[in-house]
């Protein structure tokens, strides 16, 4: 248990998504579902984030600032699509302007079901994500990380 | 005169759930322009009528905005009753008529939430979704959703509600009004809220009416409009009282959302009074010919759901013009001469949708 797996910061991105799987995001960070108690935080600032929340089909114009937050957050990082539009492009699959999944465009590790998602399985998700934080850690440890500097003890 | 610089703010921002980007001209503290540009959220899905059946097309509609959800889906439904001429029961109406005002506490508690964090005050962010879990809780007790209800349908609605269930819920909505009354006096008289946002991103009476502000943005400028007054559905056997205030700035757009919450539970009250007994759908034959504007009064103003059918079951072209898309001009009025560290604020005043303005 690390320093990082005990206090993870989320950012949220909404990558073309309807909003109802955003709010119900917003929804696991306050007082009925409250996360805050697992350490979770949720930042503005991808630069201080390990867990990227993203929500949404993902759209032509959305491409490239989904792709720049991504490679804002410093390594090891996790991905979590949350809803079905972010797994495969759900209902708007068909629809013109649609890549049709956060996968398109980034690596995904965690995929959450629901239309919307709810609060619980997005709070099951973000804590899937941590084995997952934990063993990316644990990998660049063995390998050495391109830096040099064994990420997530740095903080 | 000093040099003028452009500060970008969003797709990505911290106050921002949804991605809109804003080219700000700033002389130095000062924004004396602003460049908006949508399209963040464009996902085209009006063009999906042509790929999905009339009765499917609810559960697009639905989709348009997680927030406003029931309402996009009722008021497309209506639109299509309207052409089909479908009498639809009056049990059918009431209860669209709860799920609407429903739909706008929630709408306007999460906007509470999320104003309160965009002045920094986060407490008041956790309180006001706090209360706001007890409408989510109504909402899928009665629909089996949380925010995306889906219980619209062509020629009703799809479930009813208990006479037991509506008492209560009229006995609950007590203890809703009970927790909105401390919230709503935090937000209406607290100094340092007052002060926050007194003044701050002031628009004009005619300024609002002559850009095409709509909803909780023109009432606060003292442009008394609301839709439910044009009594579609049931609203026409309710009292619905239109607020307003005069100030035009963010506090008075505030106060009004404050005071809706009022008479949502009001209206939502006198409904399960008159709701009468009865079946909750008709059944619906044949298919769509002709075209019909359906006009509502979603959480942030008018909505418009233009349909227009060919007599097959495939709709020929819909297209949803939604509150936000006209209160953008007001926010760049609002949002001219500004200070940098208001725009935040500002943005966050007109309640903005993005997923409903780009659809």
């Amino acid at each position: 248990m690390t320093y990082l797996q005990k206090s993870p910061w989320i950012v949220h991105y909404n990558a073309s998504s309807c909003n109802g799987c955003d709010i119900e995001i917003l929804a696991a960070l306050t007082p009925v579902f409250d996360v805050e108690r697992f350490g979770i935080i949720n930042t503005g600032n991808p630069k201080h984030a390990d867990i990227l929340l993203c929500t949404g089909s993902v759209n032509e114009q959305n491409k490239v600032p989904l792709k720049n937050v991504y490679d804002q957050i410093p390594e090891p990082k996790v991905v979590v699509a949350i809803g079905i539009c972010a797994s495969s492009g759900g209902i708007f699959r068909e629809c013109y302007n649609v890549s049709g999944g956060i996968d398109k465009i980034i690596p995904v590790d965690v995929y959450v079901p629901g239309c919307a998602a709810r609060p619980e399985s997005i709070i099951d998700g973000v804590v899937t994500a941590l084995g997952i934080l934990e063993q990316k850690r644990l990998a660049m440890q063995t390998e050495g990380s391109p830096a040099g500097t064994k990420a997530g003890e740095a903080r | 005169m000093s040099k003028q610089i452009i500060v970008p703010f969003g797709p990505q921002h911290p106050v921002l759930p949804e991605p809109i980007h804003l080219d700000l001209v700033l002389e130095d503290e000062k924004v004396v322009d602003v460049i908006p540009s949508i399209g963040y959220i464009h996902r085209g899905f009006e063009k999906l009528v042509e790929k999905r059946e009339f009765t499917e097309y609810v559960y697009v509609a639905e989709r348009t905005c997680g927030i406003c959800s029931f309402i996009h889906g009722a008021t497309y439904c209506q639109g299509i009753e309207q052409i089909m001429k479908i009498e639809v029961p009056e049990r059918a109406q009431y209860l669209r008529v709860i799920w609407s005002e429903f739909s706008r506490l929630h709408s306007h508690l999460l906007w509470l939430g999320l104003f309160a964090d965009s002045f920094g005050f986060e407490n008041l962010f956790m309180g006001a979704w706090k209360t706001r879990e007890r409408v989510l809780d109504f909402m899928e007790e009665t629909t089996g959703g949380r925010v995306i209800q889906g219980t619209s349908k062509i020629g009703g609605v799809r479930r009813d509600i208990s006479s037991e269930r509506l008492d209560r819920m009229v006995k609950d909505l007590d203890v809703l009004d009970r927790e909105m009354k401390e919230l709503t006096t935090i937000f209406l008289h607290d100094d340092s809220i007052r002060h926050r946002l007194r003044n701050v991103g002031t628009i004009s009476r005619e300024d609002a009416y002559h850009l095409g502000a709509v909803g909780p943005t023109a009432r606060g400028s003292g442009v008394a409009v609301d839709l439910r007054k044009t009594g579609y559905g049931a609203y026409d056997r309710l009292n619905v009282p239109v607020v307003t205030d005069s100030c035009g700035d963010c506090l008075s757009r505030c106060t009004v959302r404050a005071k809706e919450l009022f008479t949502s539970t009001d209206l939502i009250r006198q409904a399960a009074r008159k709701i009468p007994d009865g079946p909750v759908d008709v059944k619906v034959t044949g298919a769509p010919d002709g075209e019909y504007f359906m006009r509502a009064e979603q959480p942030r103003g008018e909505l418009v759901h233009y349909l227009k059918g060919n007599g097959t079951k495939f709709l020929v072209r819909s297209r949803i013009r939604t509150p936000t898309l006209t209160n953008i001009p007001p926010l760049i009025k609002m949002l001219a001469g500004c200070d940098l560290a208001d725009v935040p604020v500002i943005v966050l005043s007109i309640d903005p949708c993005i997923s409903c303005t780009e659809r």
